[in-house]
């Protein structure tokens, strides 16, 4: 099984590049609607069909997975970098702190934050381009998504600062910033990597949600949300095999991640 | 000897199972509550479980046709509206009684109309009774005859009575007792009603034979759909009484005898611009909402056809006006839907000092028209219709932003904040009656969507519309009745406050064992005639 981390770094790497030349592969726009073929069955023209309303459903798979495959790993990098600073700070000092700290995150985990989400998205304002409601949702996972993170951070940071290399650090003269910065950061990042890549599909999975919930993506960008909840209704899947193939890349591509972060783990 | 022993055990549960699916299928009607139902009191019904109970159990004075849509008698053998439409008085059904065999009298009728329009018991019904300040006098003039005079005059009077279900002044049952073809025999909260056949119900057919023929229903409570279309189709239920589009396609192509296309409905899918004047919006938005240019230029923009074609399956009607085509009494036959023409939507903008440059359109101070269209999210059609829209209006320079949201988000912003631009809803439609859509057109009504609560019209097309609304309520001619609201429909299709979009079909299923089943676009449209509907198996024993 030593083929299959380089199989998955190869598929997400074909996917990313699909994904950046949409514009070129993407056999129509989008957005167009081809009214006379609602619903159409896979053709040469329409590659995997169309959808409900007649648009090409290959090229809003490639813009789709662009938004989420783009808008997902920011999403992770802000939600491990606020993870870091809050977990790492925590786990670093002791004492007081890490108590108050590790408590607000509990605070924080057990808050209701669809409801949030709902709020945010009411309250924002009306005229906002697709891009920037797509932008928003994914900011927003990455400023709710870092507790769980943090939580696990803060105990690799503990176990960190009770070992005897940074005793032996701390005893030679390093002070508080050269300690983190050289001797607690790289120690940390394996977790920090695992962190990340645990969270590019959950956010995925979020968004996905989030769409079925009619709180994610605005029409007509795709992203995977969207065309996740095509499959909502079983009379729109019975007899169309090919309506899964979003479902079957979203498996293919969470897969992949998982194997990744699999591999990262290893050295560590 | 412990395989034979076995075999005659699997034989025994096969017979068992046997016996068990006749019995159900043979005197058990079943389709599904898709939630609980909130009360068994008739007056208080307003949910759709509880209406549909009120529906099956509830003796009325008057009906009103589904099929016909006049109002036939009932327990009222005869009504006589007088005192310039504010009384009527009802001749009663000798010899009927409640289905625990308490006598029916005058008494029960204004107990009834007590009960209903106590302001305390703040029933539903009663608001379209409610017609102006003062109490409502009842006169038990005898056993079976009795006056009620309303403080002002109500159009349409006699049909509302369809909704009121008579209850029992004596009986210690209460609102168990009824009048109607079933009661209440069993509840399970979160699983089934069970209702019995009326044993005193008072309808016989030709032959003489007592009504209703089915002798139970099993409400089966289920709110997810495709479970429900899955037991349809393997037998277990009888009908759904109202299926989407898509549903009604997958049912069509699995069974084409179950599935019944009753054509269109009075419910309707429509549009509005925000048009109040204290709303946040900037000036210049506001005065292109006001325009009937900009508003007839939009609905000319959108292709309707398309619309019923893509989103409903074909199962849907573009829309003219207030009054669904269903409606067949007060829909004014001369106004037609607005054709789909760009071109001519292009004109009528430039009348208002609109320009398409580069495939943007701009108004006379450059502004690029870009707007957004609130619906509730979830409603996957309205959505569709969201999309399509979008890329109509995109072809004559227009940006259109589409925004889901919550429920009571959107109801929030359409009436209270009034902070939205344009909004995608639609109104499911009860009652034919236009007097149900006074709290609609009146300028001062809170349902007044584009503009509600105004102090005084703030055009002159409101005004004329309050007008007409209001001769309309206080005349009992159904003539001149008609003609004010024709020329209601022809102010609102002119102005277009609301850009009616489709009038959906009334669409559902019904199985083959289900006989005398003529599915309506009235609600309820499978089950109407209750009392005449025969299951496959008891065709023989009825004749």
């Amino acid at each position: 099984m030593k083929w299959a981390p380089t199989l998955a770094v190869s598929l997400l790497a074909l996917t990313a590049a699909a994904c950046v030349l949409a514009d070129v592969i993407a056999p129509a726009s989008y957005t167009h609607q081809f009214r006379a073929e609602p619903d159409a069955a896979p053709s040469r023209q329409h590659l995997l069909g169309t959808d409900d309303l007649g648009r090409d459903r290959f090229s809003r798979l490639l813009y789709g997975t662009r938004v989420s495959l783009l808008l997902a790993p920011a999403a992770a990098l802000l939600s491990s970098l606020l993870a870091a600073l809050i977990g790492g700070t925590a786990g670093f000092r002791g004492g007081r702190v890490e108590k108050i700290v590790m408590s607000g995150t509990d605070l924080f985990l057990s808050l209701p934050w669809l409801f949030l989400l709902i709020t945010v998205r009411a309250l924002m304002p009306l005229n906002v381009s697709p891009i920037v409601s797509a932008a928003i949702t994914f900011l927003l996972l990455g400023c709710l998504g870092w507790a769980a993170a943090a939580r696990v951070v803060c105990a690799d940071a503990r176990s960190l600062r009770n070992s005897d290399f940074i005793l032996l650090a701390r005893a030679s003269g390093s002070s508080g910033l050269r300690l983190l910065w050289r001797h607690m950061v790289p120690n940390l990042l394996p977790v920090l990597l695992a962190q990340f890549w645990i969270s590019v599909p959950a956010f995925i999975l979020t968004e996905a949600n989030l769409g079925m919930l009619g709180l994610g993506v605005a029409e007509p960008l795709p992203s995977w949300g969207s065309l996740l909840r095509e499959m909502q209704s079983y009379p729109s899947l019975a007899g169309n095999p090919w309506r899964f193939i979003p479902l079957l890349l979203f498996i293919v591509l969470v897969s992949c991640f998982q194997l990744v972060m699999v591999q990262e783990e290893l050295p560590a | 000897m412990k395989q034979h022993r076995f075999r005659i055990i699997l034989v025994v549960i096969s017979l068992l199972g046997a016996i068990t699916a006749f019995a159900q299928s043979g005197s058990e009607l079943r389709f599904c509550l898709h939630s609980e139902p909130k009360t068994f009191n008739p007056l208080l019904a307003e949910d759709d479980s509880s209406e549909t109970i009120r529906y099956l159990t509830g003796g009325v004075l008057i009906r009103v046709d589904r099929l016909t849509q006049n109002a036939i008698p009932e327990l009222a053998t005869a009504w006589k509206i007088s005192n310039g439409g504010r009384t009527i008085i009802f001749k009663l059904r000798d010899g009927v009684r409640f289905s625990d065999t308490t006598p029916f009298s005058a008494e029960d009728v204004g107990y009834t109309v007590r009960q209903l329009m106590d302001p305390a018991l703040h029933s539903p019904t009663a608001d379209s009774f409610r017609s102006g300040e003062g109490a409502v006098e009842i006169q038990v003039l005898s056993r079976n005859r009795v006056a009620i005079t309303f403080p002002a005059p109500i159009a349409g009077l006699d049909k509302l009575f369809d909704q009121v279900g008579i209850m029992s002044a004596k009986s210690p049952q209460k609102e168990m007792a009824v009048l109607g073809p079933y009661h209440v025999a069993e509840y399970k909260a979160g699983s089934y009603v069970l209702l019995q056949r009326n044993p005193n119900y008072w309808k016989h057919d030709g032959s003489g034979k007592q009504l209703p023929y089915i002798e139970s229903i099993k409400l089966d409570i289920q709110q997810n759909r495709d479970t429900e279309i899955l037991r349809l189709l393997r037998g277990e239920l009888d009908f759904i009484n109202s299926l989407d589009a898509e549903y009604f396609d997958k049912i069509l192509s699995q069974d084409s005898s179950m599935a019944h296309d009753a054509g269109v409905s009075l419910d309707s899918e429509q549009m509005w611009f925000n048009q109040v004047a204290s709303s946040p919006l900037p000036d210049y938005k506001k005065e292109w909402f006001r325009s009937t240019n900009f508003r007839r230029a939009i609905s000319e923009a959108i292709n309707r056809d398309d619309l019923a074609r893509i989103v409903f399956h074909g199962h849907a009607r573009p829309a003219v006006g207030p009054v669904s085509i269903a409606n067949k009494f007060w829909f004014n036959s001369k106004l037609q839907p607005h054709p789909f023409d760009p071109t001519s939507a292009l004109q009528r903008l430039s009348q208002d000092g609109f320009q398409l440059r580069d495939g943007v359109l701009r108004d006379r101070q450059g502004h690029g028209v870009e707007f957004s269209l609130i619906t509730n999210s979830g409603n996957k059609y309205r959505e569709r219709m969201a999309t399509m829209i979008q890329q109509d209006l995109a072809g004559i320079g227009i940006k259109l932003n589409i925004v889901t949201l919550d429920f009571p988000s959107l109801i929030e912003r359409i009436t209270r904040s009034f902070n939205y631009e344009a909004c995608l809803l639609g109104l499911v439609n009860n009652d034919l009656d236009p007097d149900s859509q006074m709290n609609i057109w009146l300028s001062s009504a809170e349902n007044h969507q584009w503009n509600p609560n105004q102090k005084s019209p703030a055009t002159n097309w409101e005004a004329e519309i309050d007008k007409l609304m209001r001769a309309q309520a206080s005349t009992l001619d159904s003539r001149k009745r008609k003609t004010y609201f024709d020329q209601v429909q022809e102010i609102a299709w002119e102005q277009e406050p609301f850009i009616y979009l489709v009038n959906r079909n009334a669409l559902s299923a019904v199985s083959p064992s289900v006989h005398n089943a003529h599915p309506v676009v009235l609600r309820p449209q499978v089950y109407w005639n209750i009392d005449q509907l025969v299951l496959g198996n008891e065709v023989a024993r009825k004749h």
